[in-house]
C-alpha cells in the first residue's frame, strides 16, 4: 500500500475499510435502490467503549428476503429481486417480497466485516425463517446459487464456513477469506485506474461484485465506475 | 530442545469435576461425576472419550449432542480449556466443577461440533490465521504434507512436546527476538526465517503478533477475586482477535502491558495503572478524585496459560514461552470499566 487512498498489494487498513464501506454503502443507495441500504454498525460493546479512534464498526444488510433461483434458467442466477408495490408507503420495512419454492420466506442477514488478521474484508451471513428459527446449511444451500454449492461440496473445510461471528457471539456463516488479496490484486491489474492501484473508495465495491456473487447478490455495474 | 517454560505450558492440565446435568439422569442412583485431568492447551470435546464412559448408562435413549456448561453459561468447545478455566473462574476453583449435557445442544449459541473433526479443523485454521499474520502468508501451512498436519495435530491432542517441536519448525514462522528474549525461541536455531522487513541486525524491527484477548469488564472497584460478580453470559466478555504491532524502539523494551494497551487504547494514559503499583507513590485515586478529574479505566489482572503476569514483562518473552501451539497468545483480561 503506498500513496494514500489507493491499494495495490489487495490488502486494507482498518481506516481504508471505514472509507471503502462507505462510499460502497453510498453506491449502493444510489445504483441498487430496489434492494434496501447498507447500514454502518459501529463498534461500541456493552462492556468496553472502544474508542472511536478508528471508527471501528461493520456493514450490515439485514432482513433481506431471498428467492432461491428457479429450475428454468440455470444461467442466469442472480436472485430474482422485485420491488413490491405497496400501497402502505408508510411501512418502514424494506423487505422485498419474493418467495422460494417451500413458499415460506427465507431472510438473511449480511454483515461485510474487516479482519484485522487478514486486512480484508469478510462477508458473513445467517439465515433464518420468520419466527426466527436460524436455517442450516443445507437449507440455505438451496437459495444458493449452484455454482457455489457445487464449490462447497469441494471443499467443506476452506470455502463457506460456520464460526463465531466476531462481535456478536453467534453462529454465522463466513466466506473465507484466504486468497482475497490474490484476486483483488488481479481486479486491480485490469482496472481502469492508474498502474496496478485500486482507489480505496472502490474496494469494497470490487470486493463485493465478486464475492457478492456467492451468496447470490449481483450488483449494477455502475457501482464499478 | 524446548525450553523450560514451554515445557510448564505444555504440562498445564485443570483438573474437572464433571456432573451430568440433572435433566439426563436416567439412571437410578444418579452416577457420580467423572473426575478428569484435562490439558490446558487442549479442547473439552477432546476429553469426551474419557468421559462418556462414566454417563452411558445413565443416560435417556436418543442421539448424543454433548455440550459443557460452567453455572450455566454454554462453554465454547473452540477456546482452549486453560482459557476458559483463566477466563470464567476469576478465583480459580478446584476442581473446577463442570455440567455436561448430551442432549439439547444450544445451536443458536454455540457452533455445532462434530467430534474431533471440528477440534482439528478449528486448530488448523487458527494455525493458519496465526501464520498468515507471521509471516504475512500461510503458504507454508497450505504446503505442508497431510501426514505430517496429521502428525502436528495428534502431537497436540497427545500433549507430545517433542513430537510437536520436531514438527513445528516445518511452518517455518517467523520468531521475535530482542535483547529481552534471547534466550527463549521456541524454533530451534537452523529452522528460523526472517520476515522480509528486518534491520542491518538480522531482527525484526516491527512485527504482528497473534493476539486473542478476552476482557471481562467490572463497574465496581473490588480487592478480592472472590468478589468479583459471576458471569452470566458470553455477553460480559469483549473478544478481541486482533494482532498486536510489535514495536522494537532502540532502548526500549516493548512490554505485555504496552500490548495490552495497544489494544485496547482507552487504558492507556499516565494515570493508567495496577493496583497497589503507584497507589504508593502519589496518593492515588484520593488525590485523583480530589482534582476532579474522572476516574480512569485499570487493567486489573492479566492472565495467561493461568499465571497472574506482571505486565512490565518484556512481551517477546511472553510470546516465545507462553504461546498456544496454534501460535496464538490468549490472554484474559480483568478490568475496571472507565467511570464516565
Amino acid at each position: 500500500m503506498n500513496s494514500a487512498g489507493a491499494v495495490s498489494d489487495g490488502r486494507l487498513t482498518a481506516e481504508d475499510f471505514s472509507v471503502a464501506a462507505r462510499a460502497f454503502a453510498d453506491k449502493w443507495k444510489t445504483h441498487n435502490q430496489s434492494f434496501p441500504p447498507w447500514s454502518w454498525v459501529p463498534l461500541i460493546n456493552r462492556t468496553l467503549l472502544l474508542s472511536n479512534q478508528q471508527a471501528e464498526g461493520y456493514l450490515s444488510l439485514e432482513k433481506s428476503i431471498i428467492l432461491s433461483s428457479l429450475e428454468e434458467s440455470p444461467e442466469d442466477e442472480s436472485l430474482h429481486l422485485a420491488t413490491e408495490c405497496s400501497e402502505k408507503e408508510e411501512s418502514v420495512d424494506h423487505a422485498i417480497l419474493v418467495q422460494n419454492q417451500e413458499n415460506e420466506a427465507h431472510y438473511y442477514d449480511f454483515h461485510l466485516v474487516y479482519s484485522a488478521s487478514y486486512k480484508v474484508p469478510v462477508l458473513y451471513f445467517r439465515g433464518y425463517c420468520s419466527d426466527g428459527q436460524p436455517l442450516s446449511l443445507d437449507v440455505i444451500k438451496k437459495d444458493l446459487p449452484s455454482c457455489s454449492v457445487s464449490l462447497l461440496a469441494e471443499s467443506k473445510w476452506t470455502f463457506i464456513t460456520q464460526e463465531e461471528h466476531p462481535y456478536l457471539n453467534r453462529p454465522w456463516f463466513k466466506l473465507h477469506p484466504c486468497g482475497t488479496e490474490d484476486w483483488i490484486k488481479l481486479l486491480s491489474q485490469s482496472s481502469i485506474s492508474a498502474g496496478c492501484q485500486m482507489p480505496v473508495e472502490l474496494y469494497l465495491v470490487s470486493w463485493f461484485s465478486v464475492v457478492g456473487q456467492v451468496v447470490g447478490l449481483r450488483i449494477p455495474l455502475e457501482m464499478l465506475n | 530442545m524446548a525450553n523450560e517454560a514451554v515445557k510448564y505450558v505444555w504440562e498445564g492440565a485443570i483438573p474437572l469435576q464433571i456432573n451430568l446435568h440433572k435433566s439426563e439422569v436416567a439412571s437410578h442412583p444418579a452416577p457420580p461425576p467423572a473426575l478428569v485431568l484435562a490439558p490446558r492447551i487442549g479442547y473439552l470435546p477432546l476429553l469426551i472419550p474419557l468421559i462418556k464412559p462414566y454417563f452411558k448408562d445413565s443416560l435417556p435413549p436418543g442421539e448424543d449432542s454433548i455440550w459443557f456448561d460452567y453455572k450455566g453459561v454454554p462453554l465454547k468447545w473452540y477456546i482452549p480449556t486453560g482459557v476458559l478455566f483463566d477466563l470464567l473462574c476469576a478465583e480459580p476453583e478446584r476442581p473446577w466443577n463442570l455440567t455436561i449435557h448430551f442432549r439439547g445442544y444450544p445451536t443458536n449459541i454455540l457452533i455445532p461440533c462434530e467430534g474431533e473433526d471440528s477440534v482439528k479443523w478449528n486448530f488448523v485454521n487458527s494455525l493458519k490465521e496465526a501464520q498468515y499474520i507471521i509471516n504475512g502468508n500461510c503458504k507454508n501451512v497450505m504446503n505442508m504434507s497431510q501426514s505430517d498436519q496429521e502428525d502436528l495435530w495428534t502431537s497436540v491432542m497427545n500433549g507430545d512436546l517433542d513430537a510437536y517441536t520436531r514438527l513445528s519448525p516445518k511452518l517455518k514462522m517467523a520468531t521475535i527476538e530482542d535483547e529481552f528474549s534471547r534466550k527463549a525461541s521456541l524454533s530451534s536455531p537452523q529452522s528460523r526465517q526472517g520476515v522480509t522487513e528486518t534491520d542491518g541486525a538480522g531482527q525484526n524491527k516491527t512485527a504482528r503478533i497473534p493476539v486473542r484477548l478476552y476482557v471481562r469488564s467490572i463497574n465496581q472497584n473490588f480487592e478480592n477475586l472472590e468478589d468479583v460478580p459471576e458471569m452470566d453470559t458470553w455477553d460480559d466478555i469483549s473478544y478481541l482477535n486482533r494482532p498486536v504491532e510489535f514495536l522494537r524502539e532502540e532502548g526500549k523494551c516493548f512490554t505485555l502491558r504496552n500490548a495490552i494497551e495497544s489494544l485496547l487504547p482507552e487504558f492507556i494514559g499516565d494515570r493508567a495503572q495496577t493496583s497497589g503499583e503507584e497507589r504508593s507513590k502519589d496518593g492515588g485515586t484520593e488525590e485523583a478524585e480530589a482534582e476532579g478529574l474522572p476516574e480512569m479505566g485499570e487493567i486489573k489482572l492479566a492472565r495467561i496459560q493461568g499465571i497472574e503476569m506482571k505486565l512490565e514483562i518484556p512481551f517477546s518473552w511472553v510470546v516465545n514461552n507462553l504461546m498456544n501451539p496454534e501460535f496464538y497468545l490468549h490472554i484474559s483480561v480483568l478490568v475496571k470499566a472507565p467511570q464516565r
